[in-house]
């Protein structure tokens, strides 16, 4: 598990352990592929307790390497601050014609 | 081709089972995510930045078309539909699922082929020249020793646990065109005294964030000695190599931080003790090998192909093509055909299932059953007839593979870069197809000539940056992407490890950036034979520093 980010928003993001895709923890504890339907949350406590949902996940071999992730929030979701996070959150950028992106990377959040 | 005999088809049989058990294992919770990732590794398998990524090995960058159309029948069931081709010609795959990794192994077993030592602290797949048994300039086929080098390092007890990877590269013709100044062990077939074939040994090359020129340790070893010699490199290394700080656990390190003079002499000491005994390979056993390499029956043709060249009248496209992408056989009347995966704009190294089938239906049809990868991104026909090649060439445009610019600027070697790389800092590939397009024109292309651009998305150098004419290093400022440009380099006999121009640029930036470095070369060049390799080293730095630069 990495260091818990001193961002007041986040979502939790692992990679799902028997097909390695990137999910992100959703409503009622389920993990989504979207970053769009991922939950926020916000400040130490809340962002806690949803970091030991994720480490429960990985131990209940669901996921691997679950971790915060910085985010701001944007009318179409999440948007991570981090542009390697947003790269992972919405896809390969060059590979629009077989890999749809969910979202335009280049845009700065 | 080589063909498994019962001990390689039995192992690696063997080995898909073993690792069949460890995921299941995984998935079941038997193993941990901490057990697993060494298992993972030393069989491939990768987790990336959106997904697990597969590796598998082409030895020496050689496929058959069954080969070829297994790999695009896993693309297509188990992956996005393509795969990408690398720089130490094999191909990854980006998106298999690890639940289907053990089918996808038994798939490629089929084939003979595997996923084994493509990652992990041992020795990974012995790259060849691509040109290897075809190029006119070739005395000796790298192959038949680099399966030897397979067949002794793989699952080598000793060697399984190296400080770091160890990564071999042979070459048998007079031009290097593997890089072997650059690998960790490099190979160059030369003939002894008495006329005996034998290989020089250059130790300790490699990228990365401390690039180095191998040294010459050895000028001379049989070819029967061969392997006892690599084993006493390999012990030497395993014994003193450190262990301590990864950064400085590759043999480049040891050898530089030893020394030459004295790395020379522990190996030797070694190879003392190892010389003649059980690594001896007997000639009539490398002969066997050699059997299985041997040249296509290839009919006798006129040097010159009246059918060719009445094509090439009609259609300025293939005549381009021509110029570019052929490289000269050793057989009169045939030609070494590369298919290059730059497309203008394109993805340098991926290809599609289908373009994958339609390559091995054409090595099928006109090619001898036979597809090289290079290091270079791209794919060969190594024995093609000059007859053949308007009707490949036609099928190529088709499949939109045509693309004229082998060796060209828009021939960019681009590593995954931050789009899949969890190791990356920026991206690579869009870098690349922004230049590509740039440069997109054949005819201005053409002008400019022999011309390499590469570009890595880390200091890593998955992308040989280094040793680009011009590389392009992708680092990471402030959360922003950055590049750093390099001028110089050369992978080949004439090595040269490129030198930084100056202050780095933005995504944005760089493909005028090198526009500039471009021009400047135009305009300084003595006429258009002088590539721009050698007009930089006759001028300096100093024109394309002021033409970057003057204004700032």
């Amino acid at each position: 598990m990495q260091k818990a980010a001193t961002s007041a928003l986040q979502t939790i993001t692992a990679n799902r352990l028997a097909d390695g895709i990137v999910v992100f923890l959703g409503s009622h504890d389920r993990w989504v592929e979207r970053i769009a339907e991922a939950r926020v949350f916000e400040g130490a406590e809340a962002i806690g307790a949803a970091t030991a949902v994720g480490e429960a996940a990985a131990a209940a071999r669901h996921v691997i390497g679950p971790y915060g992730v910085d985010v701001t929030t944007s009318p179409r979701g999440p948007v991570p601050t981090r542009f390697r996070e947003r790269i992972r959150a919405f896809g390969p950028t060059a590979r629009t014609d077989i890999v749809e992106p969910a979202f335009d990377t280049s845009v700065a959040a | 081709m080589y063909r498994y005999d019962e001990f390689d088809a039995a192992f690696v049989r063997q080995r898909t089972e073993q690792f069949s058990d460890q995921v299941a294992r995984r998935l079941s919770g038997e193993l941990s995510e901490e057990e697993f990732r060494p298992l993972r590794l030393m069989n491939g398998v990768y987790l990336q930045l959106h997904a697990y990524m597969l590796r598998v090995a082409v030895p020496y960058g050689t496929l058959s078309s069954r080969q070829m159309r297994m790999l695009a029948r896993i693309a297509r069931e188990y992956d996005k539909g393509y795969g990408h081709f690398t720089t130490r010609q094999n191909i990854q795959y980006n998106w298999p699922a690890l639940k289907d990794v053990p089918a996808v192994l038994r798939l490629l077993a089929e084939v003979e082929m595997h996923s084994i030592q493509t990652s992990g602290n041992c020795i990974r797949n012995t790259t060849a020249d691509h040109f290897a048994g075809a190029a006119a300039d070739e005395f000796v086929d790298p192959r038949p020793i680099a399966e030897v080098i397979r067949q002794w390092s793989s699952i080598h007890p000793e060697f399984s646990f190296l400080p770091r990877k160890f990564k071999i590269a042979v070459s048998g013709a007079e031009t290097d065109r593997a890089a072997i100044r650059f690998h960790d062990v490099g190979l160059q077939a030369v003939r002894g005294p008495d006329g005996g074939l034998g290989y020089e040994v250059w130790v300790g090359g490699g990228q990365g964030r401390t690039p180095m020129i191998a040294k010459l340790i050895r000028p001379f070893i049989e070819e029967t000695e061969l392997l006892a010699y690599l084993e006493a490199v390999l012990r030497v290394y395993n014994r003193y190599g450190r262990r301590d700080n990864k950064f400085k656990a590759r043999i480049k390190i040891l050898v530089h931080e030893t020394g030459e003079d004295d790395i020379r002499a522990d190996i030797e000491e070694e190879y003392a003790r190892l010389k003649g005994g059980s690594l001896s390979v007997p000639a009539e056993e490398i002969r066997r090998i050699e059997a299985y390499f041997a040249m296509p029956p290839l009919p006798p043709r006129p040097a010159t192909s009246d059918v060719l060249e009445a094509a090439k009248a009609a259609d300025g496209g293939l005549a381009l093509f021509c110029a570019q992408n052929l490289n000269p056989h050793r057989v009169p009347g045939y030609t070494s055909l590369t298919i290059s995966l730059k497309p203008i704009g394109g993805i340098p190294g991926d290809a599609t299932a289908d373009q994958m089938d339609a390559v091995a239906d054409l090595a099928e049809a006109f090619g001898f059953d036979e597809v090289r990868v290079s290091h270079e991104q791209n794919l060969i026909l190594p024995h093609v007839a000059l007859d053949d090649v308007a009707d490949i060439h036609a099928r190529l445009v088709s499949m939109g593979l045509a693309t004229a610019n082998a060796g060209l600027v828009t021939d960019i070697i681009a590593c995954p870069g931050l789009d899949y790389c969890t190791l990356a800092n920026a991206r690579s590939i869009p870098i690349a197809q922004s230049i590509s397009e740039r440069f997109g024109d054949p005819e201005r292309q053409r002008d400019i000539g022999p011309l390499a651009v590469k570009i890595s998305g880390c200091i890593n150098a998955c992308g040989h940056h280094h040793v680009g004419h011009i590389g392009i290093l992708g680092v990471d400022r402030k959360g922003e992407e950055f590049y750093q440009i390099t001028l110089g380099g050369a992978p080949g006999e004439d090595a040269a490890i490129g030198a930084i121009v100056g202050p780095g640029f933005s995504a944005d930036e760089v493909p005028g950036a090198v526009e500039t470095i471009v021009d400047t070369y135009l305009a300084v060049r003595r006429d258009a034979a002088e590539p721009f390799l050698l007009a930089l080293r006759r001028v300096g730095e100093a024109p394309f520093k002021e033409a970057l630069y003057g204004t700032r």
